[in-house]
């Protein structure tokens, strides 16, 4: 028996997501963003929205996100994709526009850009990679960055005295009005894999019944910035930050 | 709507010309002196009518980032705002510029630098024709001198922008803003259909629509080969908007021994000065540039050569002045007359200025 007489369509169990393309990802290996790139393009085709989908990329590790979704993407500015999203939303309305944004875009610089558009209420999906850290730029500290955790910025780790308090964002969003559901997620097992896809589901489909601002905050891993391998990387974040980012919604209207 | 004759500001007057252009969205943060276009839009609801958005903004960085998506999304968008908040704008501008958005950005300048005043200034002249933000860029600068203009302007900047896919600029000082005159507003036309956006811009981020292949709207490219051509390719569109859209107005040149070179509204006090001095025997005309950038160069250039020298009217410390100095390359004696910190001066100064320079002409 060779490999030809194994693959065969009703041997199949997993398969490349058809909008998700075949290019090179320039991840590293075991980062987040690959496993959480596979479900939303999944969901885009079970859900029929490989026409109406429009993306808007961050600046940070996931700017290249536009490469490897095949829908049509808007690449913003470094923390100005709420408003770069509540525009085309609010003139294509029967689009579908989601964001994909890491800490340092959504919880750092575009702070402004988040709370404003999330408190209009935009009808829009945002997509929040938390791990805690600025991979692209070499591991400086984020403002979700524990105290105690050690970046490039934070090397003697990150002192509340001088850098102040990592910021549960998720949290300040779901105090908002025009936020209609706010979930904080995970993808680092395979439980929690589909659990985030079904939360990232009920988030495309508010945004198609026009409910407010659905928030999907992803509890990631940056085995690269934290400087641990992937398996450790999927303990540490399971060890220190679930407890300050608890998983589970915090709104669900 | 038809062609009507009104009385308005010329913020004003922006707001309306917006609607009847057929605008699909305005994204502004109040600031004075140019709150009234927002306020006009919201008062005017053109959401009722031809759909337009209108979005007040949480600040002056997400307004021009919701220009940038919107515009990334084929549609026609504009955003207004005062020097300190122009400056907010800068980051969103030269994306705009670097992802070859079409957008029309209005500047009501007032006094600076820093929070400076309130009161009309031209001392943006610098920042809205060498670039601005950051990079190699340049935005069509138009400079409106009656409220007619800044209607009129609304349209040929944002079909420009969308001719050449580069933002323009309505660069106007806060006294063609606040000042009230009649102002001819233009037919309405409808917004562009949805089918009519994919046709004229079909590189836009608008959904694949059953489209093969995606649209991605970017101003990032890290290969440095690649980088260097798409600036080569925003050059020559800057080369070419040099070759076609060169506007300005002249007054009394033909038999011109001096000449007054001012924009915006001084170009008007300035021809007020000139009047005065033609019934003394001074034969001074007035070159008033009308795109700042593309600049009118090889006009002054010939003017140059004919001339005994040149008075340049702003409201600022010297900028203009550089780009007529460039333009006339020594030929002849350049000078400068400014008012700053929102204080315009009036023709008898503008006159008194050109008689100590050119103490001969008399």
């Amino acid at each position: 028996m060779n490999t030809q007489d194994i693959i065969k369509p009703e041997n199949k169990v997993y398969a490349r997501p058809r909008l998700l393309t075949e290019n090179i990802t320039h991840y590293c290996p075991g980062c987040s963003h690959g496993v959480v790139h596979r479900i939303v393009a999944e969901l885009l085709d079970e859900m029929g929205l490989e026409d109406k989908a429009i993306g808007v990329a961050p600046v940070g590790c996931a700017v290249f996100a536009y490469n490897y979704i095949d829908v049509d993407w808007v690449e913003a500015a470094h923390g100005r994709a709420p408003a770069v999203a509540t525009a085309i939303n609010r003139l294509w309305p029967d689009r579908v526009v989601f964001t994909y944004q890491g800490d340092g875009d959504l919880a750092a610089i575009g702070t402004a850009e988040t709370i404003h558009a999330a408190n209009r209420g935009e009808n829009i999906v945002i997509i929040f990679i938390n791990n805690a850290i600025y991979g692209m730029t070499g591991g400086q500290m984020a403002p979700t960055t524990l105290l105690g955790q050690k970046t490039a910025t934070t090397p003697y780790g990150r002192r509340a005295d001088l850098n102040g308090f990592p910021i549960k964002m998720s949290d300040v969003l779901a105090m908002l009005d025009g936020t209609c559901y706010v979930t904080r997620q995970a993808v680092h097992t395979p439980a929690t894999v589909r659990k985030a896809k079904a939360a990232l589901k009920k988030a495309f489909e508010n945004a198609i019944a026009k409910k407010g601002t659905s928030v999907v905050e992803i509890v990631s891993t940056c085995n690269s910035g934290w400087k641990l391998s992937p398996a450790d990387s999927n303990a540490w974040m399971a060890e220190h930050m679930f407890e300050k980012y608890p998983l589970g919604d915090i709104k669900n209207v | 709507m038809q062609e009507e004759v009104k009385l308005m500001k010329g913020n004003e007057a922006i707001a309306h010309a917006a609607i009847r252009y057929g605008m699909d969205g305005y994204f502004g943060y109040p600031i004075t002196p140019q709150s009234e276009v927002l306020e006009t839009l919201e008062e005017l609801m053109p959401w009722e009518t031809t759909g337009m958005v209108v979005l007040q903004a949480e600040s002056e960085l997400a307004a021009i980032n919701m220009v940038y998506g919107g515009a990334s999304a084929g549609k026609a968008v504009m955003t207004s705002s005062s020097s300190p908040g122009v400056s907010l704008k800068q980051e969103g501008i030269s994306y705009i510029a670097a992802a070859e958005l079409p957008a029309l950005i209005i500047n009501v300048m007032r006094g600076g630098p820093g929070l400076g005043t309130i009161q009309p200034s031209q001392a943006d002249y610098f920042q809205a024709t060498k670039g601005g933000g950051h990079g190699d860029y340049h935005l069509i600068v138009l400079s409106p001198a009656s409220v007619q203009e800044m209607a009129d302007f609304v349209g040929l900047g944002m079909d420009l922008a969308f001719k050449y896919r580069t933002p323009a600029m309505i660069l106007a000082d806060g006294v063609v803003g606040q000042m009230m005159e009649k102002v001819v507003l233009p037919p309405a036309r409808p917004r562009r259909t949805d089918e009519e956006i994919a046709r004229q811009c079909p590189w836009a981020a608008c959904g694949k629509n059953g489209r093969k292949h995606r649209n991605v709207v970017t101003s990032l490219e890290l290969e440095s080969p690649k980088m260097e051509e798409n600036n080569r390719r925003f050059q020559r569109t800057y080369e070419l908007i040099k070759q076609n859209e060169i506007r300005f107005e002249e007054y009394y040149t033909e038999d011109a021994e001096y000449l007054m070179v001012a924009f915006g509204s001084v170009a008007r006090i300035c021809l007020k000065a000139i009047e005065e001095a033609r019934e003394q025997g001074l034969k001074i005309g007035l070159l008033r540039p009308i795109t700042l950038w593309p600049f009118p160069t090889a006009e002054l250039q010939r003017l140059g050569a004919k001339v005994k020298g040149m008075l340049v009217v702003e409201l600022n410390a010297g900028q203009m002045i550089e780009d007529v100095r460039l333009a006339v390359e020594g030929a002849v004696p350049v000078h400068h007359f400014g008012r700053m910190g929102g204080i315009v001066p009036n023709p008898g100064e503008i006159l008194d200025a050109f008689n100590n320079y050119f103490t001969e002409a008399k």
